[in-house]
């Protein structure tokens, strides 16, 4: 089989961050970080690429990591919906980076930076195998890369709060990870197998004779708990807030919007890829799924609600959200893994540019975080408000705006599906969108009101470039995902249809 | 109205209420309060951080006892749940050993049958994690070496403040354990002897049992014991941060460089020069032994540098 150059662009985007961050180790601070910034930029347009010339791809094709075909070697697999889902990583990815980039010279040590990129590097290279791999022992290794990342991203702003968060994240992350490579194991017993096409037949040929019942449920079980508590549904979410809330504004954007999803991506690959949808319908676990979802969706606004730090309030925000995408999974329909799929689109241009422009927003506050120290702090730093200002509105289902294109689609999902699930998840909706009218409508007002501010002088602080760059290019991307969704959605749908 | 909030403030469902909504705790308080009061000493030294904690414990103690212990039955019954979940599970597994298992199939069958003729590798463990497999292994490679950097980020001192690096490191070079005869004359004896077989296993991964993971922490080792008896003086003289440096940098950029070309070669079905060779001989197998090399390097480094991390904060 004779193959295209183009199509090596996925193994570049895992080779490269990965081989590069071992050399980004011996790089100076500064040098570390644009040689980061130039391989990300790197990654975003191969990605672009990609996806543009997938589009047109009749189909999606293997590509074999080595000498030895799929069972016995390795092997990722690229369709449409790996290509769009990893630009739209590597591009939150850069963007955050970005944001976050200055308020590093803060929170980091001075001579540690380039160690911080390093692990920027590994993170985007994990999550890049995240996405394209077909292979589930070859998904673990890189859940494990994901987990001391994230560890090491929280941890790296050295203060106490920060080395509590991370110390809790590791602990509820490596229980996370425990599951799922028990779930690994016992499913490589029962087939024999790791790649997830070959597991898919042995598995229907255990279904089809009823042979192991219990352990393949078991396996199921242990692998949906296992990458849920990793990406914090509701009852596990316990470690949310102080982790995204204490450390530094790069590594809770990173960290809410993109390595929380690359869990969902890969639940929904093994789910899609490796049991069937209609096997996992019909065995139930959606069903708790949607349940734990709808939870989700209201406990977590309620608890956003009752927060009065506005970095912990959005981390209550993801909650919410994450539950929004897991309901989407619990329809257990195509339909419905689409929505999800958009949905965390939406959500991770929307959540991390709320971080990064709160944290800005923050410095326009003399670092006090409270809403009712950051009165007015949208005039101070109008950029900055701006954004803080889309991305709420692009949570609460604003017109225009990307949170809207997916509130629709999970309505249209939930209508498509007939039965008692369709009432429950329109009134979720519909209260938990209410819900967060209240908390983001509460912040904005005390963002664009001057009361209170009288007599405090505020240390001006100037926009750098990077944030500038990284503000404007969120908005824009907010905007583009509300007015130009269709194309994406073909794009979601076509791409789902391949992939499962 | 007011009486009726008062009522309710205290009573049992009020608490499990905030038992329910607040899933912090106790212990998690008392460190936040902890780590608060760090704070709050730092912008002012005042002392009023001990009196607040004493309230906190008169205020909360007997109901944050109640609900631990709820807590911690619940936490049992559930552990006890799981427990015999998973006993059920493994009753029903396919028996261990059986060779009509589902994990006896083609798989396996092409490792053992022409794993050493397509790898060239004896040992042919060896030739699936670095041949077969070697996409696993490169990302395996790179957990410890992104563990070495989060320990370092953590633990390094003296980043941003060589003053007080060199006053930690003089607190250190006293503290250190007093020249202790037996350790040195037995350290002596074993150090090259335990450097050797770790060379010896890794070197010869693809020929008998062993390999870069498991000769790498060999060697980790006798180095570690070397450090132990004689002190960071000797051992300064041949590993310092820079070498740790060098040496694991440039073993895994040839790993993601010699499997770059590797696997862009066998995707594409382009012609490579690696060949597996003669089965048995020392420079055998394409790149394994290489890769093992590599392997090797970088567990041995990132254990030595764990360790000294973890007693001094720096190489």
């Amino acid at each position: 089989m004779h193959m295209a150059l183009w199509q090596s662009i996925p193994f570049a985007c895992i080779l490269l961050p990965l081989g590069s961050a071992a050399v980004t180790s011996v790089l100076k601070g500064k040098g570390a970080r644009r040689w980061t910034i130039a391989v990300l930029l790197a990654e975003v347009i191969g990605a672009a690429v990609l996806a543009v010339l997938m589009a047109s791809y009749p189909e999606s094709y293997p590509y074999r990591m080595g000498h030895y075909d799929a069972p016995w070697g390795n092997m990722i697999r690229v369709g449409q919906l790996e290509a769009i889902t990893a630009f739209f990583f590597s591009l939150v990815m850069l963007l955050s980076l970005l944001g976050g980039v200055k308020k590093l010279d803060e929170h980091v040590v001075a001579g540690k930076h380039n160690l911080y990129f390093v692990v920027m590097l590994l993170l985007t290279a994990a999550l890049m195998a995240q996405v394209y791999t077909d292979d589930m022992f070859t998904a673990y290794v890189f859940v494990e890369i994901m987990t001391i990342a994230a560890c090491t991203l929280i941890a790296a702003r050295n203060r106490g709060k920060s080395l509590l968060a991370s110390t809790r994240y590791m602990i509820m992350n490596s229980i996370g990870s425990g599951l799922f490579l028990l779930g690994l194991i016992l499913t490589y017993g029962l087939t024999g197998h790791l790649l997830m096409s070959n597991v898919h037949d042995s598995m229907r040929q255990l279904a089809m004779t009823g042979q192991y019942d219990i352990p393949v449920t078991v396996a199921f079980a242990l692998i949906t708990s296992g990458l849920a508590i990793k990406s914090a549904l509701f009852p596990f979410h316990t470690w949310v807030p102080d982790a995204y809330g204490s450390t530094t504004p790069a590594s809770a954007s990173v960290l809410s919007s993109l390595v929380s999803k690359g869990y969902i991506f890969l639940l929904i690959k093994i789910y899609c890829r490796v049991y069937n949808l209609d096997i996992v319908a019909e065995a139930g676990v959606t069903n708790v799924l949607f349940v734990f979802a709808i939870v989700a969706m209201i406990m977590g606004s309620i608890m956003a609600i009752r927060e009065t730090d506005i970095r912990r309030m959005i981390a209550y925000s993801s909650v919410a959200q994450i539950g929004y995408i897991f309901m989407g999974i619990g329809f257990g329909t195509e339909f419905g893994m689409m929505a999800a799929m958009f949905h965390i689109f939406a959500h991770s241009a929307s959540k991390a540019m709320l971080f990064i422009s709160s944290s800005a927003l923050i410095d326009a506050s003399n670092g006090n975080s409270s809403l009712k120290d950051l009165q007015g702090s949208g005039y101070r730093n109008k950029l900055a408000g701006i954004a803080f200002t889309v991305g709420a509105l692009s949570m609460v289902g604003f017109p225009f705006l990307g949170g809207l294109i997916s509130k629709i689609n999970f309505a249209d999902a939930a209508l498509q599906y007939q039965g008692h699930h369709m009432m429950l998840a329109l009134a979720a909706l519909a209260i938990s969108t209410w819900l967060n009218v209240l908390y983001f409508l509460r912040t904005m007002m005390s963002i664009y009101s001057k009361q209170g501010t009288e007599g405090i002088t505020y240390a001006a602080k100037k926009n750098n470039p990077a944030l500038v760059v990284s503000l404007v290019a969120f908005i824009a991307l907010n905007i583009a995902l509300g007015m130009f969704a269709q194309p994406l959605i073909a794009g979601l749908m076509r791409g789902l249809s391949l992939f499962c | 109205m007011a009486k009726l909030k008062h009522d309710m403030s205290g009573s049992r469902r009020d608490r499990l209420g905030h038992w329910l909504m607040h899933y912090d705790s106790a212990l998690d308080e008392a460190l936040q309060s902890d780590y608060d009061d760090d704070t709050a000493q730092e912008a002012a030294p005042a002392a009023p951080a001990v009196q607040h904690h004493r309230t906190w414990e008169k205020k909360k103690a007997k109901h944050v006892n109640f609900y631990q212990l709820v807590y911690r039955i619940l936490a049992a019954l559930m552990c006890c749940g799981i427990i015999a979940f998973l006993l059920m599970t493994a009753m029903q597994l396919p028996e261990f050993g059986n060779a009509a298992d589902p994990a006896n199939n083609e798989v396996s069958r092409r490792y053992i049958e022409k794993g050493m003729e397509e790898t060239g590798a004896v040992n042919i463990v060896a030739g699936m994690i670095l041949d077969y497999r070697a996409f696993d292994t490169l990302g395996e490679s790179n957990v410890l070496f992104i563990a070495a950097c989060a320990v370092m980020i953590l633990l390094r001192i003296g980043q941003g403040d060589p003053a007080g690096a060199l006053e930690e490191e003089a607190h250190d070079r006293m503290t250190e354990p007093k020249h202790d005869l037996i350790l040195q004359k037995i350290a002596q004896v074993l150090v090259p002897v335990v450097l050797l077989f770790g060379m010896y296993v890794i070197m010869n991964g693809h020929i008998s049992p062993g390999g870069g993971f498991s000769g790498g922490a060999i060697m980790g080792a006798g180095l570690i014991l070397y450090l132990s008896a004689f002190g960071f003086d000797k051992t300064e003289k041949f590993f310092t941060f820079k070498t740790f440096k060098v040496v694991s940098v440039a073993a895994l950029t040839f790993y993601a460089v010699s499997k770059t070309y590797s696997f862009f070669t066998g995707a594409n079905h382009l012609w490579s020069f690696i060949t597996p060779g003669t089965p048995g001989k020392l420079f055998s197998a394409g790149l394994i032994p290489y890769l093992n090399l590599a392997v090797g390097l970088v567990v041995c480094c990132t254990m030595y540098a764990l360790y000294t991390l973890f007693r001094k904060g720096d190489m």
